[in-house]
């Protein structure tokens, strides 16, 4: 138990370090991240002309939203993950089933180290660069701030297997690319990166918080907007848990079926 | 005085490098990845360009196809400063880097050849006459119509060669041309290179680590280390010096302690295998092994050649310096 | 004139040779043309969710709106299709095929672009299309020869405003390759910027990314005189006329940058 617990933190720390071999890019993405914060501000700031509130979120509510997204969005990194669709097509996957942790496993420390970094390095300079322009609003509760963490890592696990789950068409085709294109246009829509789940029409967003997706970004978000508190908190992390489970499930049974596959026609 | 085809007069490249030498600290320095070369090479000739990883072989070359500039010195190739007359050059000099795609990834191979003639602006007749030489020459015929992700290496690297050829270059830079080749396939690039040599009179600069290639094509090479030139002369004259070293490497059914046989001399081991270096014009291959496997039990054998690596290492090491090398060139 | 002529030519051949490649995999190609369709179209949901909410934004109407978008939408898809692959420049210096490139008779912008052409991009254009014809029938428009005209110029003086953007701010990467995402502020960044009306953004940021980066000459002016609408910003509107001059003088910047960015490559890379 102690032991496979060392080796996921030796796994998070090479995914940690992996990133942050690269400082140069680190800085190009906060750069460009920064803007694209400012540009989704004003336009969000905009329909505020008109009204104070709209689906629970006053002004400042809103452009806080959009700096935690911005903070999110390399965090949770949806789209253009390919990393096992990669070893998939190599073949390095077969090096990575004689191990002694199961494949899946290894990778999710990798991606928590991945997702450490990525939150103070990518994340928190441009939400420090919106706080300076913007009325952004922090949490005063301790609590809430806890709450936004635990969040925060069960959003990163829940985008881990959905991320999974496209890579693992690989075993199947040759073509990852095209999966993964409409499963990232589903995820960043129904997710509320783009534009609050709130702010869609009732049917709209009705589909979309039965899907997995609000799970990676729009929950985090609220609870760090305070959209939803108090006990409704709670009620959130317990939904982002059932959809790491079911989504974890998902991707370790497709996972290994196309394990099984490889195996059956020899790679 | 005539011109050399290729003329080189203290050629220099440095780079800035910056290392990490804390969290956020980096501190810069210079290298000097060449480091005041020169030599000439005259129409006709075949030239092994040698030396460790790191030595500055790349980037000489880089330097002669008009890819990097100069940090100081001069380049003349074929009468021109390469990189001031870049798409000039470019047409009278084919490159081949071994172990990188110049062909279009996911086109069949003869229709890189075609865009290639486009490109080059290669007459028809010239285009169909070369192409057939070389779909002769390297049996390019099975996989003409296959892109090129799908080919073999060995498939690739002859697609690569005819592509550097088609537009009928004056010299050619082979970098590394045949790394991860088979036997086979080494042996009908060397062939090819040979031909195009005596028939067209084409001049080759290749960089290889395999002493074979140079063995089979060069009869002179350029020794480079730490960005300087080294020797410059006779492969034969090289070979003298150090070419009769020969190394058994022996298995033995058990590890055992460094064998002592006559006339060979064990310079590593590892568990039950062990490296013995023997002088090849002292003892024979087959004497030496009936002597090793008259003191121990032996479960393989495998006899190498010595490694145009190794030469330059012991070369580099002092333990042999090539001091009455010619130096040619001024 | 023979040359450009000559070049075009070789191009349309390269292009040709991969569209063939392609359709090879009808399957991929079509999941893929469908997703380029839904990426881009994803921009336009967006503006509609938007506007489920409120009836204007920053004095502008949905399909007021969606004139800008479309014609940003196109520009920028029309500009996928010829430079996308600039994407892939940075990756290419870092392993050798740009070196390449240097080696063959060629100009480098030239084989950059020529290399990877992908046809599946063409679900962008088709996207744009559709929220083009949208606008122009929910719309009202007084339309003249000239408004007409304009439209119609819109779309490629656009394309090559955004694409010598493109060119320009990748060449980045010929100084620091880890660079290439900054680019990305600029390239994608301003097709976003130029979705929406540009009135809507801080002063700085549009004097930065609107006149100096040209932004808003690729679909604000042009827009402006199309729905012939005051100019929310009370600029002169002599200025709805500037984008061809506007197009010429980035194009030529832009050739100018790659220049001194590949010579600087040259003396420093390797």
């Amino acid at each position: 138990m102690l032991a496979s617990l060392r080796a996921d933190l030796a796994m998070a720390r090479r995914g940690y370090a992996r990133y942050a071999a690269y400082p140069g890019a680190a800085l190009a993405g906060i750069f460009t991240n920064t803007v694209f914060g400012f540009m989704r501000a004003f336009i969000l700031l905009a329909l505020y002309q008109q009204r104070a509130n709209i689906g629970g979120y006053d002004a400042s509510a809103a452009v806080t939203y959009v700096w935690v997204g911005q903070a999110l969005l390399m965090t949770v990194f949806m789209w253009g993950w390919l990393d096992i669709a990669v070893r998939i097509r190599t073949g390095d996957i077969a090096t990575d089933l004689v191990r002694p942790i199961h494949p899946l496993r290894a990778a999710l420390g990798f991606d928590l180290g991945r997702a450490a970094y990525h939150i103070v390095f990518r994340g928190i300079p441009p939400f420090v660069v919106g706080m300076a322009f913007f009325p952004v609003r922090l949490p005063s509760e301790i609590a809430v701030w806890i709450a936004f963490l635990v969040s925060l890592v069960l959003a990163v696990v829940v985008s881990f297997f959905f991320r999974v789950l496209y890579n693992v068409v690989g075993f199947w085709t040759t073509d990852v690319r095209g999966t993964m294109m409409l499963g990232g246009i589903i995820a960043n829509l129904f997710s509320g990166f783009l534009i609050p789940v709130s702010f869609f029409p009732d049917w709209l967003a009705a589909i979309a918080r039965a899907t997995p997706f609000p799970s990676i970004v729009q929950t985090p978000i609220d609870i760090f907007v305070g959209t939803v508190s108090g006990p409704a908190i709670v009620g959130a992390l317990v939904t982002q848990i059932a959809w790491a489970i079911a989504l974890g499930l998902a991707a370790r049974w497709t996972f290994d079926l196309g394990v099984r596959r490889l195996v059956v026609q020899g790679g | 005085m005539t011109m050399a085809l290729i003329e080189v007069e203290g050629l220099r490249k440095d780079f800035t490098v910056t290392r990490k030498t804390g969290v956020l600290r980096r501190a810069r320095a210079v290298v000097h990845a060449v480091d005041g070369l020169t030599f000439s090479v005259e129409r006709g000739e075949i030239v092994g360009y040698i030396g460790p990883n790191g030595a500055g072989k790349s980037t000489t070359v880089k330097m002669l196809t008009g890819i990097l500039v100069p940090t100081a010195g001069r380049i003349s190739v074929g009468g021109l400063v390469p990189t001031d007359r870049r798409t000039e050059l470019a047409r009278r000099i084919g490159v081949l880097f071994g172990q990188r795609v110049q062909l279009w990834w996911d086109l069949p191979l003869i229709e890189s050849f075609e865009l290639l003639r486009h490109m080059y602006r290669v007459g028809a007749d010239r285009y169909r006459e070369n192409l057939a030489t070389f779909r002769e020459l390297l049996e390019l015929d099975p996989f003409l119509g296959t892109p090129v992700r799908q080919l073999s290496l060995g498939q690739r690297v002859r697609g690569e060669l005819t592509a550097a050829m088609l537009h009928d270059p004056e010299i050619l830079f082979l970098d590394e041309p045949t790394i991860g080749l088979d036997i086979v396939a080494k042996q009908r690039v060397r062939e090819f290179l040979l031909r195009a040599n005596r028939e067209h009179g084409v001049t080759v600069l290749l960089t290889t680590h395999d002493l074979a290639d140079i063995e089979r094509l060069a009869r002179r090479i350029l020794i480079i280390d730490h960005g300087r030139l080294i020797y410059d002369g006779e492969l034969e004259a090289l070979k003298r010096r150090f070419g009769p070293r020969r190394v058994l490497v022996v298995d033995l059914v058990e590890p055992a302690p460094p064998l002592r046989v006559d006339g060979g001399e064990v310079v590593r081991t590892d568990g039950p295998r062990q490296w013995i270096a023997f002088d090849g014009d002292r003892i024979t291959a087959a004497a030496l092994i009936a002597a090793v496997t008259a003191v121990a039990a032996v479960r393989d054998l495998t006899l190498e050649e010595p490694e145009i690596e190794s030469v330059v290492r012991e070369i580099y090491a002092g333990r042999a310096r090539p001091e009455a090398g010619p130096i040619r060139g001024s | 004139m023979g040359d450009l002529r000559e070049g075009a030519a070789l191009y349309l051949r390269i292009t040709a040779a991969r569209i063939r490649a392609q359709l090879q995999y009808r399957a991929s190609f079509a999941l893929e043309t469908v997703g380029m369709f839904f990426v881009t179209f994803l921009d336009f949901v967006v503006i509609l969710i938007i506007f489920a909410n409120v009836p204007a934004l920053a004095g502008w109407s949905r399909a007021e709106v969606a004139l800008l978008y479309a014609i940003s939408a196109l520009c920028f898809a029309f500009t996928d299709l010829v430079v996308g692959q600039l994407d892939w420049l940075s990756e290419w210096v870092r392993n050798g095929t740009f070196d390449g490139m240097l080696v063959r008779p060629r100009g480098t912008l030239f084989q950059v672009i020529s290399s990877d052409f992908q046809i599946r991009r063409v679900g962008k254009i088709v996207q744009g299309l559709l929220v083009l014809v949208y606008a122009l029938v929910v719309l009202d428009i007084q339309w003249t020869p000239a408004r007409a005209l304009m439209l119609a110029a819109a779309i490629p003086v656009g394309t090559v405003i955004f694409i010598s953007i493109w060119v320009l701010t990748i060449s980045i990467v010929f100084w620091t390759v880890d660079g290439r995402e900054a680019a990305n502020a600029f390239t994608y960044g301003g097709s976003f910027l130029a979705q929406f009306p540009i009135n809507l953004y801080d002063r700085w940021l549009r004097r930065f990314l609107g006149y100096v980066v040209p932004i808003a000459f690729v679909a604000y002016f042009p827009s402006l005189y199309i729905l012939d609408k005051p100019d929310p910003l009370g600029l002169p509107s002599i200025l709805q006329f500037a984008a061809p001059v506007v197009a010429v003088v980035t194009a030529i910047a832009a050739g100018l940058v790659w220049r001194v960015a590949v010579r600087h490559y040259q003396s420093a890379g390797g």
